[in-house]
């Protein structure tokens, strides 16, 4: 019973790395790309190394150890993909050239990377925004 | 059944580790193989939790954990220096 459900994470797993990695090669865009690759390769990631702690069931150390590894790759995988997709778009990594809208264009001023929308007081903003 | 299944794992998830080099081969920007250095640091600790369950020693588990924390902190380092510019890079 145990083995048949440790196959059953690991294979599911190892079909979300693989649905990542085509996702990777064949993604038009940057943005797409890590889409695919933060969602399902985390997912892939977080079940196979449940299926190694119910293999090992019933020994504390490897679920803690197992728990860990899950929580750290769900907290952090959405960061590194935000910080790169920033620091893509920032530097103007083109997008995909049937990109229907891009909300963030003229929102940024990219070389000082600051929030261009005023918060109150228009003409001091546009002002700062004509100088730079 | 379990053999079985982990030779198709690591059959599968080889695959998906030759996808991720074709990406970091052939990506056009410096962000492109950010992004698959980040996948293949994924697959590596899929790879670990694979080769934990058909050895068996349970040490391999934090392997796997410190390169999570160190993919995570290659990922920043790399975002800010694409961000800061700090060297020349393909668009």
């Amino acid at each position: 019973m145990t083995e048949i459900l440790v196959s059953l994470f690991l294979l599911i797993g190892c079909g979300f790395m693989l649905i990542a990695a085509l996702g990777l090669v064949r993604m038009p865009d940057l943005p797409m790309r890590l889409h695919a690759t933060t969602k399902a390769g985390a997912l892939g990631a977080g079940l196979m190394v449940i299926a190694v702690g119910l293999y090992f069931f019933g020994d504390v150390g490897v679920a803690a150890r197992s728990a860990a590894i899950i929580i750290f790759i769900v907290l952090t995988a959405p960061i590194a993909a935000h910080l790169i997709g920033r620091a893509g778009y920032f530097v103007g990594v083109p997008m995909w050239s049937e990109t229907v809208k891009d909300e963030l264009k003229g929102q940024y001023d990219t070389h000082e990377q600051v929030l261009l929308s005023p918060a109150k007081g228009d003409k001091d903003a546009e002002e700062q925004s004509d100088r730079s | 059944m379990l053999e079985i299944s982990i030779t198709i794992a690591y059959f599968i998830i080889s695959l998906a580790l030759l996808l991720s080099f074709v990406r970091l081969v052939i990506g056009p920007s410096l962000p492109d193989r950010v992004v698959a250095l980040e996948m293949i640091a994924t697959i590596t600790i899929g790879y670990i939790a694979v080769y934990t369950l058909s050895s068996g020693k349970t040490a391999f588990l934090d392997v796997a954990m410190v390169l999570a924390l160190t993919a995570f902190l290659a990922a920043v380092g790399f975002a800010r220096l694409v961000t800061k510019g700090g060297g020349a890079h393909v668009d």
